[in-house]
């Protein structure tokens, strides 16, 4: 029978939100105190949801010590107590939260091959939330 | 159709043990979960239904007998329970929180008049839940 796994993870990060493609002023218009340029930093709360066949003989959908290494090696390190402004993956891209979403997701799709990737889901604040599960 | 989820907490003793697996499997793969004198978690079960809203009543489902079905087929029989030794279906099955979630489904399914069964959800802690949809 299939079952959807969630497992959350925290850490934290700072980011400023600035397009080059944009004038200072529309920046400003933009993403707001977001645009300052010392940048600012939030706690993230990530979820990752897995899902598949419960295995008969584990009753898991997916191994969590597998799961939780793989984030923490490829998700957490990259990111917790970091400037994401600095990683290659913002060099084009502006670190808003959507953004985010879609590089982490990409990564556990090329990476994680013990379960299928559902989506993830990162909170940003405890009032904003932004989900991916892959698609257009 | 409108969706109703409704939340409850239970407490419990579980360990995983396979015995078909050898010790040192088991301990591989379970790890800490293997200590056969068990261990507990505050559950948190969320069960959603989902259905058209009454026009009489206003209700997708009747939260009384609701409560009423979640107490008689879940919390009593879970709650504050040893659950490979006290529920009949952690017997043949490891009480993972995927099987949990799957028992929880096939205890309350045939017994919800009212409404349809859409999800239930359970954590295990507040980093790790499992959703079960019925999917074969």
């Amino acid at each position: 029978m299939k079952a959807h796994l969630t497992r959350r993870y925290m850490f934290s990060a700072s980011h400023r939100l600035h397009s080059d493609a944009m004038s200072e002023a529309e920046n400003a218009a933009t993403y707001g105190k977001c645009n300052n340029p010392f940048g600012h930093g939030h706690n993230y709360a990530l979820e990752v949801t897995v899902s598949g066949p419960v295995d008969e003989s584990t009753g898991m959908v997916c191994n969590l010590v597998d799961l939780d290494s793989f984030v923490r090696r490829e998700i957490l390190q990259r990111y917790d107590l970091e400037n994401l402004n600095t990683r290659a993956e913002f060099m084009q891209t502006v670190p808003t939260t959507e953004n985010l979403c879609t590089a982490i997701y990409d990564i556990l799709q090329r990476g994680l091959t013990q379960a299928h990737l559902d989506k993830v889901r990162i909170e940003e604040t405890m009032m904003n939330s932004f989900e991916y599960a892959g698609g257009k | 159709m409108v969706y109703l989820t409704r939340k409850a907490e239970f407490a419990a003793s579980h360990y995983y043990h396979n015995p078909d697996l050898t010790p040192e499997e088991n301990q591989r793969i379970f790890g800490k979960c293997n200590n056969p004198n068990g261990h507990g978690h505050n559950y948190t079960l969320e069960v959603t239904v989902k259905g058209e809203v009454d026009p009489r009543s206003g209700f997708v489902v009747d939260l009384k007998q609701l409560k009423e079905v979640l107490n008689r087929e879940v919390l009593d029989a879970m709650d504050h329970r040893f659950l490979n030794k006290e529920v009949a279906e952690f017997s043949t099955r490891i009480p993972t929180t995927e099987n949990l979630a799957i028992a929880i489904w096939h205890r309350l399914i045939s017994k919800l008049n009212q409404a349809q069964l859409h999800r239930v959800r359970v954590y295990e802690t507040p980093d790790l839940f499992v959703d079960f949809y019925g999917e074969a």
